[in-house]
C-alpha cells in the first residue's frame, strides 16, 4: 500500500509537464506535417513554413474576443490566409527550375524574410495577446492537478486533425496522389496530373495544416518575431527525426520533441539547452545509415 | 589565349583589391573600419561555405555552428586566459573543427537538401544552446568586454579599430591563401571528383565519406578560425550574430560568387554583408523587407550561378546502390527520387 502511494508521489509532478509534453507534441505535429508534405512530395525545403505558421497565430490574435464564433471565424480566415500564402509561394516557386534546391530554398528564405517584416508592420512588434474561448479560460482537475482546459481541449482537436490527416492521405485520391508523388513523379505525371498543380496543392495544403496550427496553437506557442523561427526549428528537428518516412514516424517524433521541451525541461533543467541537440544527435547517430537509405529513396 | 589573358586580368584584379583592403582605413572613418572588419570574418565563414557546398558538394546552411563555436571560445579564452591572437586563432579553429566532427556522422551519410535541412537545426540548436547556456555564453546578453587582442606574443595590444581591421586582414589573406593552395593539391581533386561523380570514384577505391569527414572538419576549422577575427573586430558577441539568417546570407552571397570559386564566395559574401549593412543603415524598421525581396530577385537573375551544384544534388539524390541507375538519372537531370 505504502509503496503504491510512494509510487504516485513519485510521478505526481511530473503529470502535469508530461500532458503538456503532449500537447506541444501535438501542435508540433500539426505545423511539422505540412513541412513533411512539402519536403516529401514537392522535394521542396520550405524555410517560409514558420511564416505560414505565425500568419494563422496573428490571424487567432487579432479575431479572437473570447466567443465560440471568434474561433471558427480565425480558423477559416488562419486556414485560409495561410493556405494562400502556400499557393502564392509555389507561384513563385514556378519559375525557378525543379532541382535547384539552394535557389529554392533561398528563395523562400527571403519570402520567410519579407513576409515576417510585413507581418510586423501590419499587427506591430510587440507579441500580442491571444483569447480563448471563455469557456475554456478556466482549468479542469486532472488527477488531483488543476490543468488548463484550453490545453486539454485543444490535445482532443489536435489528436482528431491527426486522424483526419491520416485518413485523407491513406484513403482518399488526393492522398493516394500525394503518395505517389513521392514514390515515382513522373508516373504521376504519365497519369495526366500536372507537377505543377501538385506543387501548388501540396504547398496550399502545408499551408492549411500550418495555418490551423497557428490558430489553435496561439495560445501554446504565441505569434511573436520569433515565432516563426521556433516553429521552423521544431518543425526540421521533426522532420529529422521522423526520417520522412511514414506519419506515424512524424507523430512519434513530435511526441518525443514535445515531451523534451517540457518534462525533460522538468526533469533535468541543468542538461536543459542540450535535450534537443542531444535527442536529434542520439537518433541521427543510430540510424543514419537506415535513414539515409531511407531519404535517398524518399 | 584568353584563358591565359583572363587568368592575367583576375590576379592583377585580386592584387587590386588587396592594395585597396590595406589601405582603406586610411580612407575611410572608424566605423567603417570596424565594420569591414567584421565583412571580412564573415567573408571567410562564406569561404568555408563555398568549400562544403561548392567544392565538396555538400550545401549548408550550418556553418554558423562552428563559426559560433569559436567564436565564444576566443571570447572565452580571451578574456580568461590569454590575450595573444595566434593562442586564441588556434583555439577557435580546434573549437570549430572539434564542433564540426561532432556534426561529421550527422551529415556525412546525407546529400543534397538534406544536409542543407540537418545542418540548418544543427545551426539553429547551436543558437537555441547559445541563448540558455548563461554561465559560459552569457546568454542573449552576449559576451562583452573582450581584452584588444595582441598578435604574437611580446606585441603591444591592437588598441585602434585600423589596428584591428589590419591583424583581421592579415588572418584571413592568410587562410583563404592557405585554402587555394590545399585545393591546388590532390586534396582538392578528389573532393571535386567526389562532387561530379561519387560513384565513379567510389569504384575506384577512394573512401569518400573520409574525404567529405576531412573537407567537414577542415571547412570547421575555417569557421571556427573566422569566429576568432569576429570577436578581435567587434570585441563583442551575441547569439544574434550567429542566427539563421547569416547562413542564409552566406549561402546566397556563396551562390552569387558562382558556388564552387573561393574568390567568388569572398566577394559574393562580402557584397551580401554590405548590402544588409547598408540598408539597415539607410531603411530602419523596413529592411528585412527589402532584403526579402531581394534575395527573391536575386534568385530568378542568377540561374547560372547555380549550376554547377545542381548537377552534383541531382546526382547525389539518385540511390547509390546501383550506379547505371544513378547516371542515367544523372543525366536526365530528374532529382525527385
Amino acid at each position: 500500500m505504502t509503496a503504491v502511494a510512494v509510487g504516485t508521489n513519485r510521478i505526481d509532478p511530473y503529470l502535469i509537464p508530461a500532458l503538456d509534453g503532449v500537447a506541444y507534441g501535438l501542435l508540433v505535429f500539426v505545423a511539422a506535417s505540412g513541412l513533411v508534405l512539402c519536403f516529401g512530395v514537392a522535394n521542396i525545403l520550405n524555410l517560409a513554413h514558420g511564416l505560414l505558421y505565425a500568419i494563422g497565430g496573428y490571424t487567432a490574435a487579432a479575431l479572437l474576443d473570447g466567443g465560440w464564433a471568434s474561433l471558427a471565424l480565425a480558423l477559416a480566415v488562419g486556414v485560409l490566409a495561410a493556405a494562400a500564402a502556400g499557393v502564392l509561394l509555389a507561384g513563385l516557386l514556378t519559375p525557378v527550375a525543379t532541382g535547384s534546391h539552394l535557389s529554392q530554398a533561398l528563395l523562400t528564405f527571403g519570402v520567410a524574410l519579407a513576409g515576417g517584416s510585413l507581418l510586423v508592420a501590419g499587427f506591430g512588434p510587440d507579441d500580442p495577446q491571444v483569447q480563448v474561448p471563455a469557456t475554456l479560460e478556466g482549468s479542469v482537475m486532472v488527477a488531483g492537478h488543476r490543468y488548463a482546459a484550453y490545453r486539454l481541449v485543444f490535445i482532443v482537436v489536435a489528436a482528431v486533425l491527426a486522424a483526419a490527416l491520416y485518413l485523407v492521405v491513406r484513403r482518399t485520391r488526393a492522398g493516394m496522389l500525394v503518395r505517389a508523388a513521392v514514390d515515382d513523379p513522373e508516373m504521376v505525371a504519365c497519369l495526366g496530373v500536372s507537377p505543377a498543380r501538385i506543387r501548388a496543392g501540396v504547398l496550399a495544403a502545408a499551408g492549411a495544416l500550418a495555418g490551423a496550427a497557428g490558430v489553435l496553437g496561439a495560445p501554446i506557442i504565441g505569434p511573436g518575431t520569433d515565432t516563426a523561427d521556433t516553429v521552423l526549428l521544431l518543425s526540421l528537428v521533426v522532420v529529422v527525426l521522423g526520417g520522412l518516412g511514414s506519419m506515424a514516424g512524424t507523430l512519434l517524433a513530435a511526441l518525443a520533441i514535445g515531451e523534451i521541451q517540457t518534462l525533460g525541461v522538468a526533469l533535468l533543467p541543468a542538461a536543459a539547452p542540450f535535450l534537443l541537440f542531444a535527442a536529434m544527435a542520439a537518433v541521427l547517430a543510430a540510424r543514419a545509415r537506415g535513414l539515409a537509405v531511407r531519404w535517398r529513396t524518399a | 589565349m584568353s584563358g591565359e589573358v583572363i587568368r592575367r586580368a583576375r590576379g592583377a584584379v585580386a592584387a587590386l583589391v588587396l592594395v585597396g583592403l590595406v589601405v582603406a582605413p586610411w580612407v575611410v572613418d572608424d566605423y567603417t573600419t570596424a565594420l569591414l572588419a567584421r565583412t571580412l570574418a564573415l567573408a571567410l565563414v562564406g569561404v568555408s561555405v563555398a568549400l562544403l557546398t561548392g567544392v565538396a558538394g555538400m550545401p549548408t546552411l550550418g556553418q554558423t555552428a562552428p563559426y559560433a563555436a569559436g567564436a565564444y571560445a576566443c571570447a572565452v579564452v580571451g578574456s580568461r586566459v590569454s590575450d595573444v591572437g595566434v593562442v586564441q586563432l588556434v583555439v577557435a579553429a580546434g573549437a570549430g573543427a572539434l564542433l564540426a566532427a561532432l556534426i561529421v556522422p550527422l551529415v556525412v551519410h546525407a546529400r543534397g537538401v538534406i544536409v542543407l535541412m540537418i545542418t540548418l537545426a544543427i545551426g539553429e540548436l547551436v543558437v537555441v544552446v547559445l541563448g540558455r547556456w548563461r554561465s559560459v555564453t552569457g546568454g542573449t546578453d552576449g559576451l562583452a568586454g573582450v581584452p584588444a587582442v595582441r598578435p604574437f606574443w611580446g606585441l603591444p595590444a591592437l588598441a585602434s579599430d585600423q589596428g584591428r581591421y589590419l591583424y583581421a586582414l592579415v588572418v584571413v589573406a592568410t587562410l583563404v591563401g592557405a585554402v587555394l593552395v590545399l585545393l591546388r593539391t590532390r586534396a582538392g581533386l578528389v573532393l571535386r571528383a567526389g562532387r561530379d561523380d561519387e560513384t565513379r570514384l567510389r569504384a575506384s577505391g577512394h573512401r569518400v565519406a573520409v574525404h567529405l569527414s576531412g573537407a567537414h572538419i577542415a571547412a570547421g576549422a575555417i569557421a571556427g578560425a573566422a569566429g576568432s577575427v569576429l570577436v578581435v573586430a567587434q570585441q563583442y558577441i551575441s547569439p544574434a550574430d550567429f542566427g539563421f539568417d547569416t547562413s542564409a546570407l552566406l549561402l546566397l552571397g556563396v551562390v552569387i560568387g558562382g558556388t564552387a570559386s573561393v574568390g567568388g564566395a569572398l566577394v559574393g559574401a562580402a557584397l551580401v554583408i554590405a548590402v544588409r549593412d547598408w540598408l539597415f543603415g539607410v531603411l530602419p524598421g523596413h529592411a528585412p523587407l527589402v532584403l526579402g525581396a531581394l534575395f527573391v530577385a536575386t534568385v530568378y537573375l542568377l540561374p547560372t550561378g547555380v549550376n554547377r551544384a545542381r548537377s552534383r544534388l541531382s546526382e547525389a539524390a539518385a540511390p547509390q546502390p546501383d550506379p547505371p541507375a544513378a547516371q542515367e538519372r544523372a543525366t536526365v537531370g530528374e532529382v525527385g527520387r
